[in-house]
């Protein structure tokens, strides 16, 4: 049994089959990493880890449990949190408050009490307000905290969707693109933060990226997709030498 | 520039985030406390209706400006408060239960509206709410034992532990002191996880889902919490007017408080008060306008929701953020100045994904 495993996915839009039969499996602690064309299908499957999406065939394992049918809301209490490629911030709040709202399912006081704001209440706040210290100190975001993420240029926001995720907590991070959009350091930064978030925090990352430097940095393994379906899986330096994998990034059909 | 210096998380929390604010809210405290001292009865009457409208608009800010579902009904969740306080107050019932009571009932109602609503976006939603209203007015016209149906229905004066309340400023002092426990309760609300999941569903869906937000949940406790508030109102209106009406409760009542929102600022609790005060100044502004139009203009009967649709819209297109978001930006320039950006509050359009504030 692996940690986190997808078994013969597939999702087809109108005609167009997005992912076609695909299956990978990760282990605990890893940075496994999908890497594809445009349109190959790799945030489709996000979306169906998350339950945005509904696959049509397969299944997602997730710890040895069938997490297929799971509401989308459930994901992050089971033990998943993601980013979005084109980030999903809450515009009109600050940073501090959408680090918050990333410790949603750590609350579980009754609407009454949170009405009446008992001391219960805000011992619960505080705690979580120390956690999203700690990932405001990791990510270095002491600087924004009271910003609105309207007023933020791209790479920070970047940053605090990350910081968000972490404030779930959660046993699986699902990264897409977390490079796309940052200036060379600011990848590089990213580079750094990945392996702390799997070596020190413990956290296994299921990552989508473009960015072949990063990718050949901070991969475990990686897989590579194309029209929906896995043309290679190995190591970094595997994939980026696969002829159906450079067939593929050269336009041809794999 | 104000720089804050943050010692403790509570201050995070707190009501006001530094001294400066305790010292402006307890002047204004002051002010409405003292305001009846100094005011005749026909102003003191003019500040409780704006109150009340405060109390409505908070009520809806709750749904609207926080979750973001644009509600076009909300003068229906007044006439439920209203004509159950009225009704239950004629079957003898004390004014400090029937009061909790309508509210409570306003909310039920509001539940049970909520749960279709939840899994309705956008303008469906708003068409929705408005069809609503006018099934509320069908049956505050229709069923005549309980609301006199069209030819209405008088609301005595409230009677507190047996001690009638006929004075204006008296009952200015009733609406003041709910007002205040409503506006901390909204605070509340916004400063724990539940306020925090509202604001989530407004902007993001998909995100608040991906964190574990149950997203028809908020939206239905955020509605019911809403209809209360506003059920409230329309309790407290009740013995405003002193005589109720199917038509009191019309769809101007409902374009109103969206107004008054709008032009507040959505989001914010600052948006509902000075919306409220806004459109109160506004309403006298139109009856002294009518007067000086030639009569064809003057008394066509649509001048006021005209008027009203027309400055929402304005408002929509050129401040969404209302004259708080506005006097927010004025304030930042003053603490700021001469350091001043230009487009410190300009969107980055480009990186604009999630513009959603329904
Ligand atoms: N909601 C949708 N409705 C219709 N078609 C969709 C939808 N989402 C994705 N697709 C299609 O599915 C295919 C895969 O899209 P997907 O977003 O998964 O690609 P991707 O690998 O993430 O590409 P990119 O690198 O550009 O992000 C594309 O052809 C896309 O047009
Ligand atoms: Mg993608």
């Amino acid at each position: 049994m692996s940690f986190f495993e997808i078994e013969n996915l597939s999702l087809s839009f109108g005609g167009v089959k997005a992912v076609d039969d695909a299956s990978f499996a990760m282990e605990k602690g890893e940075v496994f990493t999908i890497v594809g064309p445009n349109g190959a299908g790799k945030s489709t499957i996000f979306n169906m880890i998350s339950s945005f999406y509904a696959p049509s065939h397969g299944t997602i394992r997730f710890k040895g449990a069938d997490i297929t049918d799971a509401r989308a809301d459930e994901i992050a209490r089971i033990g998943i949190a993601r980013t979005f490629q084109n980030i999903e911030l809450f515009e009109h709040s600050t940073v501090l408050q959408n680090l918050l709202i990333g410790r949603e399912i750590h609350n579980r006081l009754p609407v009454l009490r949170q009405l009446f704001f008992d001391p219960g209440v805000r011992r619960a706040e505080l705690a979580h307000r120390r956690k999203v210290e700690d990932v405001i100190d990791f990510l270095e975001l002491a600087h924004y905290r009271d910003e609105r993420i309207a007023n933020l240029p791209y790479g920070v926001r970047k940053k605090i969707e990350l910081g968000r995720a972490l404030c779930v907590e959660p046993e699986l991070l699902l990264l897409d693109e977390p490079a796309s959009g940052l200036n060379p350091e600011e990848t590089e930064d990213m580079g750094f933060w990945i392996d702390d978030i799997k070596n020190d925090l413990g956290i296994s990352v299921l990552m989508i990226e473009h960015d072949m430097s990063l990718v050949n940095e901070v991969s475990d393994r990686v897989m590579a997709l194309n029209n929906g379906r896995v043309i290679a899986e190995g190591s970094a330096q595997e994939v980026q030498n696969h002829p159906d994998v450079v067939a593929a990034y050269l336009g041809g059909a794999a | 520039m104000r720089v804050l210096f943050k010692t403790d998380y509570n201050q995070d929390i707190k009501f006001a985030k530094h001294s400066g604010y305790v010292f402006w809210y307890a002047l204004l405290l002051a002010a409405v406390f003292l305001a009846p001292a100094v005011l005749d009865t026909y102003w003191v009457n003019e500040l409780t209706r704006v109150l009340i409208y405060a109390l409505a608009g908070l009520g809806l800010m709750v749904v609207t400006g926080f979750t973001g579902q644009v509600s076009l009904g909300h003068a229906a969740f007044m006439a439920i408060g209203a004509y159950t306080h009225a009704f239950l107050l004629t079957q003898g019932v004390p004014f400090i239960f029937s009061l909790p009571i309508a509210a409570l009932t306003s909310g039920v109602v509001g539940l049970m509206i909520a749960i279709p609503a939840s899994r309705m976006t956008g303008l469906y939603l708003t068409i929705a709410s408005l069809a609503f209203a006018i099934v509320v007015e069908d049956v505050v016209i229709h069923w005549e034992s309980v609301t006199g149906g069209n030819r209405g229905m008088v609301v005595d004066p409230p009677a507190l532990f047996g001690y009638e309340i006929f004075e204006a400023w008296e009952y200015y002092y009733v609406v003041l002191v709910l007002l205040i426990m409503a506006i901390a309760l909204v605070l509340n609300i916004l400063r724990s996880p539940l306020g925090r999941s509202m604001l989530a569903v407004r902007d993001s869906e998909v995100s608040a889902q991906s964190l574990g937000i149950r997203v028809a949940r908020t939206k239905v406790l955020a509605f019911l919490l809403s209809a209360m508030i506003t059920g409230l109102a329309g309790g407290l209106f009740a013995h405003f007017i002193q005589f109720l009406s199917p038509e009191t409760f019309g769809i101007l009542l409902s374009i109103q408080l969206l107004l008054m929102i709008v032009v507040g600022g959505l989001g914010t609790v600052h948006g509902a008060i000075f919306g409220a005060f806004l459109i109160g100044l506004l309403e006298a502004s139109i009856s002294i306008l009518k007067d000086l139009l030639p009569p064809a203009i003057g008394t066509q009967p649509g001048l006021e929701p005209g008027l009203f649709g027309l400055i929402l819209v304005l408002f929509i297109i050129f401040e969404p953020e209302g004259v708080y978001g506005r006097w927010v930006k004025f304030r930042t320039f003053l603490e700021s100045f001469p350091f001043y950006r230009r487009n410190t509050f300009k969107r980055q359009r480009s990186y604009l994904k999630t513009e959603r504030m329904r």
